[in-house]
């Protein structure tokens, strides 16, 4: 090879990654990282969207958001909501795990349960949302099933009073996301290496005592990074509410993104829900950092 | 070394077979009851003691849903933008991919983690510029709008995917290709994606089941009936008929299909696309 075709072909080998990067860098930047800017500016302009030529609103729209008690019920419910369903999730997804992974059950059992244990993940959230509309309507199965074994003695309207509502869509959120845990626990269990447990067995050990020195210790990872994307992603969870319940009644049930998406698009008060969802891009953002780091630092 | 058959034992094997028992119909009897419900009339649905078999078997929901032109079109819209969304993000996920694995550049490490936190940037804080782009273009209501939203939250992840799996591949085979005079061009479509095609399968499986899913979108950015998405018509049936359950339930089964397939054919890629990037 020349001296002159060797240097071009050096200078299209740094060139190639990013011709070949440019198209998802083109969209990432115009349709995600510039938006986020967008809405920034929003948030600091009056009638952002609406009129052509918005005025500078400083701090106005944060302090509307800050001084509304319904924002701040919002975000109570969604750390309720969203706390709840990290600790179900992973708890289910645990035990589910476990209990797949026992020896004392047959391959072709595990392998069907796995199967069936894996289900209500294949359901979008809507769909979700209205078999539990289904199921939780006052006349509907579980009150019957309830009522019939005495827990109840009448009818309880689960997603339309302020006492039940928000139990409830957690409820259904809970059932709806465990299998992430389960599947990615099962996953985990079946990486232990084998011998952990054989020289527990010759040291005497008990079952719960493998379960706490080795299974749970070594399975920490993967707890803490599932947890953490858990959290992140159920904070955002947005139509299981929407269609159970609306977030209310009386805003019972109302979380960040509701209130964000009502003040948007039912007051068509666009500054104060760039606002708004402003506060939920730094909240997740904080997380997202914690994240990496962590993934990084393992 | 484990002592079997004792009385203990047995018990405990009993407690655990009993467990699962419980476990499975807390997983499964939801999703029992929507099938089941969409084979009944309306009336029986809330049938008192509830029916836990249809009593009278109907297909009228299911006649009820096909039969309706503006049913049909939700489903044609959800396949047709969710088909388009996977086609242009495998292919452009592919070339990043590709430029990922196979080069060392400057900067690679920072936008690696760019694409990482991009996953969790929250839908609703990027809705209102959204919005407000869609509009001022002109694209409100349209299936353009719709799939270049989508492609902007499928992408991030189906990069990691398709990166993580053109690692696995020996670097010899496009090494080869350099030795024989090709560029990378050729490399990537002569060797590469011929080979690749697991990944490619898990990506778009992932892809197809995030656009099939997706709500918050579809439901701000369209606004005419000819232009909602399944998801979106479904909400639509509970506020219009008052409360058809067994239509509801109907099309939620057929709403499922999609992924309740993908899922049996190809378990494997499912799972990967799924636990992508929370694994890792």
């Amino acid at each position: 090879m020349t001296r002159q075709k060797r240097s071009h072909h050096k200078l299209k080998r740094a060139v190639a990654p990013y011709l070949y990067l440019s198209p998802s860098l083109l969209i990432i930047g115009l349709l995600m990282l510039l938006p986020m800017v967008t809405v920034i500016a929003y948030s600091f302009q009056n009638s952002a969207v609406l009129r052509r030529d918005p005025s500078f609103a400083g701090l106005k729209h944060y302090q509307a958001i800050f001084d509304d008690p319904v924002f701040w019920a919002s975000l109570w419910h969604t750390l309720y909501f969203t706390c709840m369903s990290v600790i179900f999730h992973m708890t289910i997804g645990m035990v589910f795990a476990l209990m797949l992974n026992s020896d004392r059950i047959n391959p072709t059992l595990r392998n069907i349960l796995r199967v069936l244990y894996i289900l209500p993940w294949l359901f979008t959230a809507v769909i979700i949302a209205v078999i539990w509309r289904l199921l939780l309507e006052p006349n509907g199965v579980v009150n019957s099933i309830l009522m019939q074994i005495g827990i109840i003695g009448s009818k309880v309207e689960w997603f339309s009073s302020p006492e039940t509502a928000l139990h409830a869509v957690t409820f259904a959120n809970i059932w709806a996301g465990y299998p992430l845990f389960m599947v990615s626990l099962l996953a985990g269990l079946q990486g232990i290496p084998k011998d952990f447990y054989e020289a527990a067995d010759i040291d005497g050990a008990k079952a719960y005592q493998k379960l706490i020195f080795i299974t749970i210790p070594q399975l920490m990872p993967i707890i803490i990074s599932i947890s953490l994307l858990d959290f992140i992603w159920t904070m955002q969870v947005f139509p299981l509410i929407w269609i159970t319940t609306g977030g209310g009644p009386i805003y019972s049930t109302e979380v960040l993104s509701t209130y964000t998406y009502k003040l948007a698009f039912s007051s068509y008060n666009l500054s104060q829900a760039s606002a708004s969802a402003v506060v939920i891009l730094l909240i997740s953002l904080g997380l997202t950092l914690f994240y990496i780091r962590y993934q990084k630092a393992r | 070394m484990r002592k079997r058959h004792t009385p203990k034992d047995r018990l405990i094997t009993v407690a655990l077979h009993a467990a699962l028992a419980a476990g499975l119909f807390f997983a499964a009897f939801p999703i029992y009851w929507m099938l089941s419900s969409s084979f009944k009339s309306n009336t029986e649905i809330f049938a008192l003691p509830p029916t836990i078999l249809p009593k009278a078997f109907t297909l009228e929901a299911y006649a009820a849903i096909l039969g309706d032109p503006v049913k049909l079109r939700f489903f044609f819209n959800s396949y047709f933008v969710a088909g388009a969304v996977t086609v242009l993000t495998v292919l452009i996920a592919l070339l990043a991919a590709y430029g990922f694995s196979r080069f060392n550049f400057r900067g690679k490490g920072s936008l690696n983690t760019l694409i990482i936190s991009t996953q969790t940037i929250p839908p609703i804080t990027l809705l209102i510029p959204f919005f407000g782009l869609v509009v001022s273009y002109g694209i409100f209501d349209t299936y353009v709008a719709l799939i270049l939203t989508y492609l902007v939250f499928t992408l991030p992840y189906a990069i990691l995917l398709m990166t993580g799996y053109l690692n696995t591949l020996p670097r010899d085979l496009d090494e080869a290709v350099a030795v024989d005079g090709g560029t990378s061009w050729t490399a990537l479509w002569r060797v590469i994606v011929p080979i690749s095609l697991p990944g490619i399968v898990a990506t778009s499986v992932y892809t197809f089941l995030l656009c099939w899913n997706e709500f918050l979108f579809a439901l701000t950015l369209t606004k005419s009936t000819s232009m909602r998405t399944v998801p979106i018509g479904i909400q639509l049936l509970m506020g219009q008929h008052a409360f058809e359950w067994n239509q509801m339930m109907a099309m939620s089964v057929l709403g499922s299909l999609p992924l309740l397939l993908i899922y049996l054919v190809a378990q494997r890629y499912f799972l990967a696309g799924m636990t992508a990037g929370s694994v890792k």
